[in-house]
């Protein structure tokens, strides 16, 4: 087994409330695809608060942005969890329930196995990347960083 | 990536101006997988010999790889030679005289949208256009004597490479493919709604196209509502 897993956070700033009728399709897809990626391969972890996902976190003074964090086995199954399933289809949307954000909304970094990346985290790998680009500390799918050997 | 073309590829694109070539290409390209020398020199109507030595210069340029496998289950001494099975090479070749490097615009151009967070606006151009391509396709078809094409066609035409999986049409080529995994959201999204156009300007119910997304396929399939098509 991997000495080292993939820690992913992304963020998003709802345009209305979540409880709303324009944000309807997304709360709908919550519990299936949730429940998709719990059942994915390479899946090992995932922020959720007792009502089984992680709405209710709201980490920024803005409170409308919400945060996702998970951790995989690879960047290959992660990858493939988020483009070639049923959450592509739900990122299609993303215009309708999220606005456009300015700084990098996703982050992903490698962390030994069996350790959960907290939100304070997942902020400052986010932080990494908008001050320095990708790097082995914070990279995005478009400009990955391989797994560091670890003896 | 595009460019000058080089010597490489246009020798690739020359060896396929030869018929028995294009024939045996085009069906372990259709295949979908890996198909054996006796496969494609019968589907090509060939000898075994000319299809292996035909085979070989196509892997030899780069269109075309080749693995040897055994198949059935025997195993150790006795149990035959592995075959060689042939299957369409990873990678791209392409030539545009005079030099054109669209993808480089086009990596440019999706950047910028998704930036810009123009999703919606890409989703509703893509539909148009797909719209406009579809009525063009069905009205030069009701010019003439011919019926309109299948949406199969239209699809193959366009380079997807359908194929029926059950009651549905699935796309073994994505056309936009280096871009696509650059931009999935954005650019899976765009062709969906492209193909949805296509089959509103077609006549056909564009809710026939759905996102079914998995590893070495199109994200799109289209589903046959009443096994019209």
């Amino acid at each position: 087994m991997a000495a080292q897993h993939l820690a992913q956070v992304n963020i998003a700033t709802l345009r209305a409330p979540l409880n709303g009728p324009e944000l309807a399709g997304f709360v709908a897809e919550l519990e299936p695809v949730n429940a998709l990626a719990d059942a994915s391969p390479g899946f090992v972890w995932r922020l959720q608060t007792e009502d089984g996902d992680a709405t209710a976190i709201r980490p920024f003074d803005d409170d409308r942005i919400m945060v996702n964090l998970s951790v995989w086995e690879s960047f290959e199954t992660l990858r493939a969890f988020v483009y070639s399933t049923r959450h592509l289809e739900v990122m299609r949307h993303r215009r309708a329930w999220f606005s456009r954000m300015a700084d990098p909304y996703l982050a992903l970094w490698w962390v030994p196995a069996g350790t959960t990346p907290t939100v304070a985290e997942a902020k400052r790998r986010l932080e990494l990347l908008a001050g320095h680009g990708p790097g082995p500390e914070a990279f995005t799918f478009r400009a990955p960083f391989p797994r560091p050997v670890t003896r | 990536m595009d460019g000058i073309p080089s010597d490489r590829d246009l020798s690739a694109i020359g060896l396929l101006q030869d018929p028995v070539r294009r024939a045996l290409y085009g069906h372990v390209v259709a295949s979908g997988g890996e198909v054996s020398r006796n496969q494609a020199a019968e589907a090509a109507g060939v000898a075994r010999s000319l299809a292996a030595f035909h085979l070989d210069k196509l892997v030899e340029a780069g269109l075309l790889e080749a693995t040897f496998r055994r198949l059935g289950d025997r195993r150790g001494p006795g149990a035959g030679r592995p075959a060689k099975l042939y299957r369409r090479a990873a990678g791209q070749v392409a030539a545009t005289l005079p030099p054109r490097t669209y993808e480089a615009a086009a990596h440019l151009l999706a950047e910028t949208v998704e930036e810009a967070g123009a999703d919606l606006e890409l989703q509703a151009a893509a539909r148009r256009a797909g719209a406009r391509t579809g009525r063009q396709i069905a009205a030069e078809a009701s010019a003439g004597p011919d019926p309109a094409p299948a949406v199969e066609q239209v699809l193959a035409a366009r380079g997807y490479e359908p194929y029926r999986d059950g009651d549905a049409l699935r796309l073994r080529n994505c056309p936009f493919a280096n871009l696509s995994a650059e931009f999935p959201v954005l650019v899976c999204a765009m062709n969906l709604c492209l193909i949805e156009g296509l089959l509103d300007g077609l006549g056909q119910d564009p809710g026939r196209a759905v996102m079914d997304p998995a590893p070495d396929r199109c994200c799109v399939a289209v589903f046959s509502k009443d096994n019209q098509d």
